[in-house]
């Protein structure tokens, strides 16, 4: 194959720079990131900016994107959760911009590297044990032992934590892959277009097959990039109802 | 065997984990499809459910796709 479909994820400095043995350069990552950052602000300060009545298109997309999130909120954390808006607000429309983004060809999908989906999940889960313990204090342990038989509890207690703990690996490592799958399956397909392209005057016609296998995998890739935001959302909402509620006595 | 063969070849088993994942997606959509045919006025409330499975489901399956690739880049 002479293009290497992990090559599009290498992280390259823009700008280098060294601080106290540390590497700090202004790579292609950053810079993507600082464009998802200024897209979102443009776009909610564009929609907004004269806010009428009657909402013009920009405006309903804000306020159904608003709208959205919050009965996202609602149904899964109940209006106990409506504090947390902001937070999954933002979360939301990082990932969805920067999955986004991504599909734009020759961009830099953020959301591809491991360490940001993970820095994002740490975020989230750290929210989750303060909220808990400043609502619940040493209650929160509550959490981990669920209603059950005594004899089932030793059992439970410990699947319990477990399961509390992988949460920061599934929740980062799903974003990711999703992410890192799709892109990689784009640019295998186009390594094929290529390869037939290059091929005998026979071969050359059959690069339409990987061509239309491209586009379909892109619009299945904006489906993918909508709902990795989207389950990151809800998840991040499911977990804040747990830490605000213990075991979802909202309902 | 040397190093390079059984890391293929270790790549290629990890995959086997997508098909796990293709029949949880058929299960969720299924039995989805199903209990929405049974009861349409009840099927729109549970479009979050589904979508949440769906992922839930289809991440497994890319788990496994990571290992290989964790296999076959380090």
């Amino acid at each position: 194959m002479a293009l290497n479909p992990m090559e599009q994820f290498e992280v390259k400095p823009i700008v280098p720079l060294h601080i106290g043995g540390y590497d700090v350069s202004f790579t292609n990552q950053s810079l993507f990131m600082c464009i998802v950052v200024a897209a979102v602000t443009l776009f909610f300060a564009f929609a907004v900016s004269r806010p009428k009545l009657v909402p013009g298109r920009m405006q309903s997309m804000a306020e159904v994107s608003y709208e959205f999130v919050a009965s996202m909120i609602r149904s899964t954390a109940g209006d106990a959760g409506l504090v947390f808006f902001p937070f999954v607000f933002t979360l939301f429309f990082f990932v969805l911009f920067s999955n986004f983004l991504g599909l734009i060809p020759g961009a830099f999908t953020v959301t591809s590297q491991i360490i940001v989906t993970f820095a994002l999940t740490v975020i989230v889960m750290s929210t989750v044990v303060v909220v808990g313990f400043a609502k619940h204090g040493l209650g929160f342990f509550k959490l981990f032992v669920p209603k059950a038989p005594w004899y089932l509890i030793w059992l439970l207690v410990p699947i319990e934590v477990i399961s509390f703990l992988t949460r920061l690996v599934s929740l980062s490592v799903r974003l990711f892959a999703n992410m890192l799958a799709g892109h990689t399956m784009l640019q295998v397909f186009a390594g094929f277009v290529i390869a037939l392209g290059a091929a005998g005057v026979f071969l050359k016609p059959l690069a339409i097959a990987p061509m239309l296998m491209i586009l379909f995998i892109g619009a299945l890739e904006m489906l993918v990039a909508f709902l990795q935001a989207y389950v990151f959302a809800v998840l991040t909402c499911i977990y804040l109802n747990e830490a605000l509620h213990l075991h979802g006595e909202h309902h | 065997m040397d190093l390079q063969a059984a890391k293929m070849i270790g790549a290629g088993l990890a995959c086997i984990a997508l098909a796990g994942a293709g029949n949880g997606i058929g299960i969720v959509f299924g039995n989805y499809l199903s209990g929405a045919l049974r009861n349409p006025g009840a099927a729109s409330t549970q479009t979050t459910n589904l979508l949440l499975g769906f992922a839930l489901c289809e991440a497994t399956g890319l788990y496994g796709l990571v290992i290989a690739l964790i296999i076959l880049f380090t």
